[in-house]
């Protein structure tokens, strides 16, 4: 039963994984940019909805529309004044410019708060949820349901408003948008809003569960990485599926093998993806 | 490839006697930064071979660091073999290592950003990995004896800066000789071809595999050399500082900023960087402020690749027309 307890802690760990690889799926899958910046944004966002809890004692829950909407906007930003004009230069300048991105949002985090971990009080931190016989934290349920929720508003904006429409046909053919006269800058800008949305959300739900500080910034990055090429890259459901597997191997492995083992057994199961499914579980060839 | 102009020799030559007497006139802590200028000089070199010239965009050099050190090390530690023997050995254990994973990347068809992160992948796998391997000392890390020596004894590595120094620089020396050889020759055509356009290289007839993998071993054994190097250099090696992600990305940084795919772009970047960040921490070292010194650096980088996005040393040789023009 222990066991069993496990594997359903890595799946609902793995719902956030998931929501915040999204975000970084989506990106690639429009703007073709690899955002070496995702888990330093994803950090942004904890320190968010950290200061939010510091000064109003609000739940991180509560302030999470708040943190994704400041997410959005710096994505948006982000994208309308730097990354726009190195949408055609090769890789690794694109990889220069949001590695100095990336530094400049951890070192502005570490001027702010300092080294030190932060984390928020909740007075449901050791509620659980027994139900036949599992033992379900109370945070990772609200953290997991939040993902949730947020995956599904993202495919339901896809699917269904305009603006999600032309983003969509960006991604499937950039000079077909431009002849019928979308504005690809514009949705570009949308699209990397919309993916630093992801992380702002996912940011909030994860403070639920671990603390924050600014060094974490590029494991997150490593893990979205794992997550979307195992699911891959470009794929909705295949960044969720991704984030899933990798949280139940995590806690697995931490838990047979040993705990400084678990990021190894990961590295491992994208190794062997991409060298037998390179296009990921769920992508397309 | 276009050749050195007479400015551009001059310059050269220059820049070499400058180097050479440097050591001379400098006191200790400026001898420990140019060891570190030329270290990122070094891999930086080695790392360009198979970005700069194949385009094969690496992120886990790292690893080829970490292997060089490790082998060298150990064998030193354990059977008490001469450095510069270990450090062949490390060579080839890496050139083994990077080749594999060029030839099981590239026959699998993993390309472009796919490969970059498969690179990333087998350099952080490696990393866990050495923290449980024993032998080598796992997480508590291995250490070399440091003795007190009187004189330098460059068989055995073991000796002050400066002799560090004078080895390093011929080291890098040796590395620029080879780029530029392999450029002119038949095979660095063919890197750049592939470079240029794989599909039209593969329909001339270039067995595009072949010159990838072999691009990736070479530029491996190169690197694990430097890393073996660095091992004698530090004296002390830790899985989480000999594989870092942050030293896969060190090592990019410098080619990058000074011009991917050029002879001295690498040495360019690598005395910009060091300098830059020698500068910073000088600047901030009264401040107490943290992050202060990482910021200014991120500004940095930031504004030379808004300004300079194909780096440094194609911009400056136009400036001081240091090479001839095309033929």
């Amino acid at each position: 039963m222990l066991f069993l307890n496990i594997i359903v802690a890595g799946l609902l760990t793995g719902a956030v994984y998931g929501l915040m690889a999204l975000g970084l799926s989506v990106i690639f899958g429009v703007i073709r940019v690899v955002n070496f910046a995702h888990g330093e944004m994803m950090v942004l966002a904890m320190y968010g909805a950290y200061v939010a809890n510091a000064a109003t004692g609000l739940d991180p829950l509560l302030t999470l529309p708040l943190v994704t909407l400041a997410l959005f906007l710096f994505g948006y930003a982000l994208q309308r004044g730097l990354i726009n004009r190195y949408i055609a230069r090769p890789e690794h300048e694109q990889f220069l410019l949001l590695l100095a991105v990336a530094t400049i949002i951890t070192a502005s985090l570490l001027m702010g708060f300092g080294p030190d971990a932060r984390n928020v009080q909740l007075d449901y931190a050791y509620d659980s949820y027994q139900v036949g016989g599992v033992l379900l934290d109370k945070v990772r349920v609200l953290a997991a349901g939040g993902a949730v929720v947020g995956a599904a508003a993202l495919w339901g904006f896809f699917r269904f408003t305009r603006t999600g429409k032309a983003i969509r046909a960006c991604a499937d053919n950039q000079v077909g948008a431009q002849v019928v006269g979308l504005d690809v800058k514009r949705l570009y800008a949308v699209t990397f809003g919309l993916g630093a949305a992801c992380v702002g959300a996912a940011g909030c739900l994860m403070l639920l569960l671990v603390d924050v500080q600014p060094y974490i910034a590029t494991d997150y990055t490593l893990l979205a990485f794992i997550i979307v090429i195992l699911g891959g890259l470009g794929s909705m459901p295949g960044a969720l599926l991704g984030g899933i597997l990798v949280g139940v191997s995590e806690a697995v492995s931490g838990f047979v093998i040993e705990p400084s083992f678990k990021s190894a057994f990961s590295f491992a199961l994208l190794i062997l993806v991409l060298l037998v499914r390179p296009q990921g579980l769920l992508g397309r060839a | 490839m276009s050749g050195l102009s007479p400015r551009g020799a001059a310059a050269l030559g220059l820049f070499l006697a400058a180097m050479l007497v440097l050591p001379l006139f400098a006191n200790a802590y400026i001898v420990s930064v140019l060891v570190v200028v030329l270290f990122a000089a070094y891999f930086g070199q080695s790392w360009n071979i198979m970005t700069g010239f194949t385009g094969q965009l690496s992120l886990g050099h790292a690893l080829y660091v970490g292997l060089g050190a490790y082998t060298a090390a150990a064998l030193f530690v354990h059977w008490g073999l001469l450095p510069w023997v270990g450090m062949i050995a490390g060579m080839a254990v890496a050139a083994v290592a990077g080749g594999l994973i060029a030839a099981l990347s590239f026959r699998f068809r993993v390309g472009g950003v796919y490969f970059a992160l498969l690179t990333i992948a087998f350099s952080e796998f490696t990393r866990i990995l050495f923290g449980h391997f024993k032998w080598v000392g796992a997480t508590e890390g291995l250490f070399l004896p440091v003795s007190n020596l009187t004189h330098d004894d460059p068989l055995r590595l073991r000796g002050s800066p400066t002799m560090f120094y004078y080895l390093l620089l011929a080291m890098s020396l040796a590395v620029l000789g080879l780029s530029h050889l392999l450029l002119n020759r038949r095979i660095g055509y063919y890197w750049q071809a592939i470079r240029e356009n794989e599909e039209a290289a593969a329909s001339l007839g270039i067995n595009v595999f072949r010159c990838k993998v072999l691009a990736m071993a070479l530029s491996a054994a190169l690197t694990a050399a430097g890393g073996g190097f660095l091992a004698f250099y530090d004296n002390n090696l830790y899985p989480d500082t000999a594989f870092a992600i942050g030293r896969s990305i060190e090592i990019i940084t410098a080619p990058i900023i000074g011009g991917l795919g050029t002879l001295f772009g690498p040495i360019l970047g690598a005395f910009l960087l060091t300098t830059l960040g020698e500068t910073m921490t000088s600047l901030t070292s009264g401040l107490e402020i943290a992050g202060l010194k990482q910021w200014l650096y991120g500004a940095a980088l930031l504004a030379i690749v808004a300004l300079q996005p194909a780096g440094l040393w194609p911009w400056l040789r136009r400036l001081l027309r240091l090479e001839e023009r095309r033929r």
